[in-house]
Parts: C-alpha cells; structure tokens; sequence
C-alpha cells in the first residue's frame, strides 16, 4: 500500500485545482464543479488518515459530507436554474448585484 | 347614600360617551333626551343626597366614597375617591341644576345646528368633569376636573371651528389656562411635600395640628407660597388679573356654552378651590392680602372696561370677570361663604343673563352688536322682563339676590380682621365697581330694549319671541335670581324681619369653621356697631341707584348725542377703556411676539439645524465618508469573496503553522 505521504500529496493536488477553478473560470458551472473537486479531495484525506490510524470516525465524516455535498448541489443547481431563467445566462461576471 | 354619589358624575359620562360614539346616527330627540335627562338624573341623586346630608348631625356632614385605588408609588397612595360635604353639596347643586336648565335651553338655541349631537357630548363631558372637580375628596381628583373642564371649554369655544377666530379664541384660552394650571400643579407638589398627603382629610386636620403643634409657623413662608401658587391656578381658571385676558375671547363659543362654562360653574372652580382650601389661607394671611388686591383690582378693572364694549356677550363677559373679582374678594377676606354664596347667586342671574342674550342674538339672526339693537322690549316681552331681573340682580338692589351676596362681602371687606386698612381700600373699590356694574348694565337694558329700534328691516322682520324651551329656563333662572339671596340674609336684617336665619350660612358653617377659629385666634375681629352695617348697606344701594340713574339719563334721557359728545370730550380716557387698558397689546409685546420669535429661532437654528442637520444626518455623512475607500473591495464578483476567502484560509494556516 502507498505511503500516507502519497494520499496527502495527491489530496493537495486535487484541493489546489478546485481552487484554482473556482477562483478563475467564469461558468457558474463549472464553479460547483471545482467546489465538489474541494471538497472530494477533503474526503480523500480524511479516509486516508481514518485508514491509517485505524480510527473509523474519519469515515463516518465522509458519509456526513457526502449527504451534506448532495443536498448542497440539489440547492444549488435549482437556484442557478432560477438565476438562468431570469437573467438568461450563468456567467457570474454578470451576476454582481452585491456591491457596495 | 355615600353609596351612589358615584352616580352623580357617571350619569353625564354616559351620556357623553353614547352622544359622542353614536349621536351621529341617533337623530336630534334622541341625543337631547340623553345630553338633558343624564344631567336631570344627576341632579335627582344630588338632591337626595343633600336631603340624606341634611338629617346627619351638624359636625358629621361629611360623605365620602372611595371608588378604587388610582395609583401606589412608594409612599404616594392616591385614591379616585369621591366627598360630599356642604360645601361641594352646594355646588353640585349649582352645577347640575344650572347645567339641566342650561341643556334644556340649548335643545331649543341649537335647533339648527347641523353639529347638534357633538355639541350635546361635549356639554356632558363638561358636567362630568365639573362634577369630579367639585366632588373629589383629594386635590388630584379635583386637579383632573380641572383639567378636564379646560378641555371641554376649549372644544366648545372653537365649537365653530370654522371661523379662524373662534379656533384661536379656543386655544388662547387653553394656553392662558395652561399658565395657571403650572402654578396649580407646582402647589399641590408643596402641598404633598408639606403634609404627605393630597387628601383632603389628612390635610387640613394636619395643617391645624402642625399649626397648633408649632410645627408650622402661621404665616410662614411654605404656606404663603402654597396658597400663592394655588391661586396662580385660580386667576387662570377663573380670570383674574393677570390672567383674565382668555374669558372676554371666549364669547366665541355657543352662547349657552359661555352662561354655563364662562359664567356660571367653571370660571368659579378658582373660587370653590379657595374655599376648599380655607385653612390653609387662613393660616396665611400675607397670601390672602393678595387674592384681596387683586381681586379687588379685577373687580374694578374689568367693570370699567364693560362700560364701553358693545357686543352684547361681551359686556357680559367683563361683568363676569368683575363678579369673580367680587366673590376673590369674598374668599380673600376670609369671608369664605360670602364668596361661595356670591359664586352661587351670580351662577343664577349670570346664567339668566347670558341666556337672555342668547335669546336676544337668537331673535336679531345672529346680530351681537346692541349698537344695531334697541326697542326690543315690546317684542320679546319674556326675555325683557327675565333679563331686567338678572340685571337689577347683578346692579345689587334689594331684595334681589345679588345684593344680599355682594353686600355682604362687601361688609367682610370692611372689617377685615387681617389687614383692616387694605380692608376699607378694598371696601372703597368694591363699591365703586358695584356703581360702575350698575351703570353699564343698564346701559344694556337700555340699549338692547328701549328706544327705537336701529337694525335692518330684514331683522325686524325676523324678531321673534324665543321657542318654550329656551323661555322656562329663563322663567326659572330669573325666579332664582329675584329669590336666591333670601338663603344668605344678613343677620342685621334678619332681626328686623322676625329672627330670619341666615342659612347658607349656617349650612357652610362646617367647612368653615376651623378658619373662623384661627382668625379669631390670630387677629383681632373689629365689632362695629350695627348701624354701620346699615350705613354701609344703604351707602352701596345708593351708589347702585345712582349708577342707574346716570345711564337712564345718559341713553334714556339726552338721546344718542351725549355719548358721542362724552366720548370726544374725554377722547384718550375713552380710547383707552375701549381698547382695554391695551393690555391684549401689551401682552402680545411682552409675551406672544417674543415666544414666536424664539420659537422661529428653535426652528431654524436649533431643530433645523442643529439636531436634523448635525445630529441626524452628521452620524450617516460621517460613516459615508469613512466608507469610501473600503467599499471599493465590496464590488459584487463572486470570485473576489471567493479570492479574499482562499486568502483568509491561506493566512489562518500561516498563522498555525508558523506562530
């Protein structure tokens, strides 16, 4: 089995990328897919470390995260289907009716 | 019966409540009904109340009910409690009986009113809140009264408010009444500071007991100063000197309203409260000296500017100022119920005269000027006949009731035991007054009733006698005003009449008794002989008869030139009587202008200005400016929240990892 240092490497990898997604690309899309990319590479962390010290409770978190990343999407996806059928667009540079 | 003196004020409540809510809807008998028959009921409760007062013995006269604990504050207990003792007796009588009689009057003076019902709601709640006012067994109870017919008397005076004038006539009198009731509210402070108590039970034995304890030095300074302060009150509410300015604008209202509120039973609570507070005056001499000037001043002053107005009320008006002057100078000589028996005999033939006016502007179509009137006595003869009473009544000629009132204040002035030299001044400015009441009432009869008749042909056309039921009150009023006096006879006369009792006297003799004690104790009651009384009497019949005499021949005699030819010989004297002393003037210079100009100032400078501009919108500019800068990051892009929070993540970890 690889090294733990091997599973951390990789779950930083995958962090950076979905931060460099969220933080760059403009499709609103896309940016709940590099949000689910943050938070699976957490996942990945946590059950290598549940794994490794032999201690369940890691894994029992990821099941909680993954019920909380579903229920996180459906919302999403529904808000951005409103904001789509009412501004015709998902591009977020659009969206910046918060300012102050 | 203590058990339903609660009714007496609760009849006239529940007529003001349905007359206002509903009058709208009930139509003109029903509310005239209910406005009259509350009043009627109170008056039947009142009256055997009084004939359950009568049967107790002399020294246990007193009825009190406690309704229910108004207030507990610390050691402050205040009780809505209610009292009857002969002398709120006497005056719920007046109120109530007046009152009936005043509201059958104006279901017939108001028949045309399109604003009927609001007129008969307001009328109650006056009765009502004159009727607290009188029965209230602490000074709280009767300062709500007071209050309360302040507010009835400024709705019923701009009761017309559509005509500009007559909604400032109302507030004028609201405002001039305000100033005296901080004087009222500032003496009944010191009174609860003083004694620990409003009521009026524990206040008086206690003011004797300190007194007779040494614990309160007589005359002293806290005494003085509450009784001046409750007297402040009193020239505001009934229309002293300084104060007297409202009442004469008060003819603006109803002319029912002016006999019943400004003539008969508001005006005098200043008087009632005097006498009701009698101990503590009695013990402060220095204060009564100057309820007696000042009274005697109002009832001189006030009877020299009646001479030269000619709007029929308001003639009337300044003769009601100088009769109050009369009865403050009762009350001021510590000749408490020659005070209240003048209150009550000038509530009948100033209510008498007043609705006799009532019936004479009635008749000419609304014309008050009596300049326009004259000749009217043929055809009215009921009205002629009823005011002539009232006036030879007021004019003090005997065996009318005013004479036997007036007369004998006139006498406790005299002998004032207190002060015997501003006693005789008094004395010397009360009867001249008394001659210049004679004069300028009859120059009304005159005018109004005799010679030829000088307004329009339309209005002659109009004249008419006035409807029965403004007629009885009149009937019963002028019967009152011929025969009201014989319950007050001097005892001089009495003797000679076959031991004839004085028995308003005799029934006030409770209240007063205590002060009779304390100024036989503390001065010295001069004992003249009886045919001084005699002289005196005749002396003032005689100035009477001569006031008379001058203006029959002035506006009977010589026609209408000598008024002219006197008012041009005598041209800045008559100027200056005729726009009265230019004391309307002169406040407005001293006091009106100067609180309107300070007023703009608060505006502009200090509301405009300074809380608006500094203080409301100075925190909103200062928390724009400071945000300027900051708000720029705030610009709305997801990805710059999402940057600040991968920057505030990456600065967390720094900090863990590196601290």
């Amino acid at each position: 089995m690889a090294p733990l240092e091997h599973y951390i490497i990789l779950s930083c990898i995958l962090f950076g990328l979905g931060i460099i997604g969220f933080l760059t690309r403009r499709n609103a899309l896309i940016l709940f897919i590099s949000i689910e990319l943050m938070l699976n590479a957490v996942n990945l962390m946590l059950v290598a470390f549940s794994t490794f010290k032999a201690n369940i409770n890691g894994q029992v978190m990821v099941l909680f995260i993954f019920a909380v990343a579903a229920a996180e999407v459906a919302v999403g996806l529904a808000i951005l289907i409103c904001l789509f059928r009412q501004i015709k667009t998902v591009d977020i540079c659009r969206i910046n009716l918060l300012k102050g | 019966m203590e058990k339903y003196i609660f009714l007496i004020p609760l009849f006239p409540l529940i007529g003001f409540i349905i007359n206002g809510l509903f009058g709208r809807w009930l139509g003109k008998g029903v509310v005239s009904f209910l406005g009259c028959m509350t009043i009627g009921f109170s008056f039947i409760v009142s009256f055997f109340t009084w004939i359950e007062l009568k049967s107790l013995p002399v020294e246990n006269r007193v009825l009190e009910q406690v309704l229910w604990n108004w207030l507990t504050v610390g050691d402050l207990k205040m009780q809505l409690a209610l009292m009857i003792d002969p002398l709120s007796m006497l005056m719920i009588l007046v109120v109530t009986g007046v009152g009936f009689l005043i509201h059958i009057y104006s279901t017939g003076y108001m028949a045309h009113d399109e604003s009927y019902w609001r007129y008969f709601s307001y009328l109650n709640m006056f009765v009502f809140f004159m009727s607290m006012l009188v029965l209230g067994a602490n000074y709280m109870v009767m300062f709500v009264g007071w209050e309360g017919v302040g507010l009835a008397s400024y709705l019923l005076i701009g009761f017309w408010y559509k005509g500009n004038e007559n909604a400032d006539a109302g507030k004028k009198a609201f405002i001039v009444n305000r100033i005296g009731d901080f004087g009222f509210v500032l003496g009944l402070f010191l009174i609860y500071i003083t004694f620990g108590s409003l009521s009026y039970m524990d206040v008086f034995p206690k003011a004797l007991e300190m007194f007779h304890g040494g614990e309160l030095a007589f005359n002293s300074g806290v005494l003085v100063a509450i009784c001046l302060l409750l007297f402040v009150g009193a020239t505001g509410k009934s229309a002293q000197i300084p104060l007297y300015t409202w009442l004469p604008d008060a003819m603006a209202g109803p002319t029912p309203v002016s006999a019943l509120i400004h003539a008969a039973t508001m005006v005098t609570a200043g008087v009632y409260m005097v006498a009701r507070s009698n101990i503590l005056y009695s013990l402060a001499p220095d204060a009564l000296l100057v309820v007696g000037i000042i009274a005697a001043l109002t009832a001189f002053f006030a009877a020299t500017m009646g001479v030269l107005q000619y709007d029929i009320k308001k003639i009337l008006a300044y003769s009601t100022v100088s009769q109050l002057g009369y009865m403050f100078i009762g009350v001021g000589v510590t000749a408490y119920w020659s005070g209240i028996f003048h209150l009550m005999t000038h509530a009948f033939f100033k209510a008498c005269l007043f609705l006799c006016a009532g019936s004479v502007i009635h008749a000419m179509s609304d014309e008050q000027d009596i300049r326009k009137m004259g000749g009217l006595a043929g055809k009215m003869p009921i009205t002629y006949l009823t005011m002539l009473i009232a006036t030879i009544a007021i004019a003090g000629i005997p065996p009318f009731a005013g004479f036997f009132s007036k007369d004998e204040i006139l006498w406790r002035a005299f002998t004032f035991p207190y002060y015997p030299v501003i006693g005789k001044i008094i004395w010397v400015t009360g009867t001249i007054g008394a001659g210049i009441t004679a004069f300028y009432m009859f120059r009304l009869i005159f005018l109004t009733f005799h010679g030829e008749f000088r307004g329009t042909e339309e209005q002659k056309k109009h004249l008419h006698e006035s409807p029965f039921s403004m007629t009885l009150p009149l009937m019963i009023l002028a019967l009152l005003s011929f025969a009201g006096g014989w319950l007050g006879v001097p005892h001089v006369i009495g003797e000679r009449l076959g031991h004839f009792p004085n028995i308003l006297e005799q029934w006030l003799h409770p209240v007063f008794a205590a002060s009779e004690e304390i100024v036989e104790k503390m001065a010295v009651v001069p004992n003249y002989p009886v045919a001084v009384e005699w002289g005196l009497m005749a002396f003032s019949v005689a100035v009477a008869t001569a006031g008379i005499c001058i203006a029959w021949y002035i506006y009977m005699r010589r026609g209408a030139d000598l008024p002219q030819q006197l008012a041009q010989e005598y041209a800045p004297l008559y100027q200056l009587i005729h726009n009265k002393y230019y004391l309307d003037e002169v406040y407005d210079y001293m006091v009106v202008k100067p609180v309107y100009y300070l007023s703009i100032v608060l505006w502009k400078v200090v509301d405009a200005f300074m809380i608006d501009g500094i203080g409301v919108n100075g925190p909103g500019w200062l928390v724009k400016r400071f945000s300027a800068g900051v708000s720029l990051l705030h610009n709305g892009y997801l990805q710059t929240g999402g940057a600040f929070v991968v920057l505030g993540l990456v600065a967390i970890t720094c900090f863990f990892i590196y601290w």
